[in-house]
């Protein structure tokens, strides 16, 4: 299929669209299933849902219904979850532990290793058949990193590790900063909730900075009447020129930014005394670890990483959480999220990094609703098709900050890249740059 | 699959229990009219000081929220700033706010003291908007605080859905 370009940048100018066509086109959609969806990594879980043999979640990835289990011997394996007899699902619960997997309709039996280890009544097959050794079908791929499990089920495919590129950087200085605390477990309860928009609003909003001060001002203003009641000093810091935004090859991309709240480890004004020194105590330890500069990054910058296409890695203020997005339709999205806490976190702290999630960051909190309904507003604006390109120029012409459009820019470059057929992008950044580095701390 | 500490038994149907079932009843349609009307000051003043509103997530409805990921969690702190949020006109979710429709049923009485009483009680909260509806369905459990004059405030006031996952509704954006 030919498509017109539906991305439009002028350099020269500043200028950077897309065309609206990309959120309301079936046929656009057909194509990122084939060439985006069926080619890159696709994350599916985290080694911390499944601790124990026989451990196992399922859960949807690129509309196939798959296994993440931990086999009786540890190994963490994935599986397509259909009887390779008929097709049924063998695996019906969420999650549960099991040493075997049976299939409901004709009883036949794998372990969770997938072997296929029983039939009823095997005499009605012959015996090359019964001998013939059968497993559940698995991804072409499956690679973790760090605890991380993805798939990918494309044909010739990079490593993870060089998929993520720059990226891991991002990702390490958050998985490092628990080493201190035990590292980090997905703790129990998810979110879970459908938006009625193109998946990729979601994408854009995830590392879009610049709508804070408007979507969440109910949220600053809440805050600001606790830090009043409370007594607590204004923060004294000037946060959005210390905050930078980033892009890397293969459609990753990130803000950073200078945040109070962190439970590891920059203290909120409003905690007690001892949360705060305890919160001091482990930023001192995270320096002695890992360096001062390093430990100063790990400590009071927030990431929100975009992995592509779409995930969601964010370590905030508002807590640490991975968050994937579904296409469902041209206009609907399907989103969870899996919360992260440290597994040695003082119950204090724990409780603070909880109650910043669920007030900003959870559906029923101040921040997601409101996001929410932007994203929805936008779709009902596409309606209006006459109007045929989305701006994303901000911050072309200068060093960009986490409120500038360059994350944004980064994913589409990608995106457009691949739903036209190539292999991915030649650049990812404004103007041809190198991979930029992402451990120089921007400080005024 | 939901709380493995269902069911809980009611209390036996004597004429004062039932009495004050009624009475339970009265008074959590008036709390129900308050948040379909968007009255939402006087709702507040329903709840005690040391309450507590809290939902859990959609895939575990008798999460603790001391260790586990709620929906909500609220103090009364949250409370108070959940009902100036949705007084302001910068509530998005809600600006212009959603038409909401309470039906409250099954109310049943789980324990009573000389001071409070349990009440576990089946909902469905309709909520209106953008001329699509989405219906939130489920369970409450309320520790009402028995009142001299025969009132009730809320002291503990839980929303178990029974939804797995928010479809229809993207979000909680309205006090279910």
């Amino acid at each position: 299929m030919d498509l017109p370009d539906l991305i439009s940048e002028d350099a020269a100018e500043g200028i950077f669209r897309v065309h609206r066509s990309a959120m309301t086109s079936s046929a656009i959609m057909v194509l990122e299933q084939e060439r985006i969806f069926d080619r890159c990594w696709l994350y599916v879980g985290h080694d911390s849902e499944i601790p124990e043999p026989g451990d196992f979640r399922r859960r949807t990835v690129a509309g196939r219904p798959l296994i993440l289990v931990r086999d009786n011997d540890g190994a963490i394996r994935v599986f397509l979850n259909t009887c390779l007899h008929r097709g049924a699902l063998v695996c019906r619960e969420d999650s549960g532990n099991a040493k075997t997997f049976d299939c409901f309709y004709h009883g036949w039996r794998y372990g969770n290793s997938g072997k296929l280890i029983g039939i009823p009544d095997p005499a009605g097959y012959s015996e090359k058949f019964i001998n013939t050794e059968r497993s559940l079908m698995t991804p072409p791929h499956i690679e973790s990193y760090r605890g991380m499990n993805f798939v990918n089920f494309g044909a010739d495919v990079p490593s993870l590790a060089d998929y993520l590129g720059h990226a891991r950087e991002i990702i390490d200085l958050t998985l490092d900063s628990a080493e201190p605390l035990g590292g980090w477990n997905i703790i129990s309860g998810l979110g879970k909730f459908n938006v009625r928009a193109n998946w990729k609003l979601l994408v854009e909003n995830s590392i879009d900075n610049y709508h804070f001060r408007t979507v969440h001002q109910t949220y600053a203003d809440y805050q600001s009447k606790r830090r009043a009641e409370l007594g607590a000093p204004r923060p004294n810091v000037n946060r959005i020129n210390n905050s930078r935004g980033l892009a890397f090859s293969k459609g990753h991309a990130a803000m950073l930014t200078q945040s109070l709240g962190r439970t590891i480890a920059n203290p909120s004004t409003f905690w007690s005394d001892e949360a705060i020194a305890e919160v001091t105590r482990l930023r001192g330890e995270l320096a002695r670890q890992f360096g001062e500069e390093r430990g100063e990054r790990m400590a009071e910058y927030s990431r929100f990483l975009l992995i592509f296409p779409n995930v969601a890695f964010h370590d905030t203020q508002s807590g640490f959480r991975i968050r994937q997005i579904w296409p469902i339709t041209p206009d609907t999205m399907e989103v969870t999220q899996w919360e992260f806490a440290p597994r040695q976190e003082t119950g204090e702290l724990a409780g603070y990094r909880r109650e910043n999630s669920v007030m900003f960051q959870g559906a029923g909190g101040f921040g997601t609703p409101d996001d929410i309904e932007a994203l929805e507003s936008c779709q009902q604006g596409y309606g209006a098709h006459e109007l045929e390109w989305s701006d994303m120029s901000r911050g072309m012409h200068r060093e960009p900050r986490s409120d500038d459009e360059l994350p944004v820019r980064g994913f589409w470059r990608e995106w457009h890249a691949l739903i036209q057929g190539h292999a991915g992008a030649e650049r990812f950044g404004d103007v041809p740059i190198p991979e930029p580095t992402p451990y120089k701390t921007v400080l005024t | 699959m939901s709380g493995s500490d269902r069911p809980i038994l009611g209390v036996p149907a004597t004429e004062e229990n039932l009495l004050l079932r009624l009475a339970i009843e009265h008074f959590l349609w008036e709390e129900a009219a308050l948040l379909d009307n968007w009255q939402l000051d006087e709702w507040l003043a329903l709840f005690t000081e040391d309450a507590r509103y809290v939902m859990p997530a959609t895939d575990i409805p008798n999460g603790d929220p001391k260790q586990d990921m709620m929906l909500v969690d609220d103090y009364y702190v949250h409370l108070r700033g959940r009902v100036d949020r949705l007084k302001s006109r910068h509530a998005h979710r809600e600006y212009p706010s959603s038409r909401t429709r309470r039906l409250i049923s099954n109310i049943r009485l789980t324990r009573i003291t000389t001071d409070e009483v349990d009440v576990e009680a089946s909902f469905v909260v309709y909520r209106l908007r953008a001329e699509l509806i989405a219906p939130y369905i489920g369970l409450y459990r309320y520790t009402l605080v028995r009142q001299d004059k025969g009132g009730f405030l809320i002291r503990y006031r839980r929303v178990e859905l029974d939804l797995e996952r928010l479809s229809d509704h993207g979000a909680v954006s309205i006090v279910l």
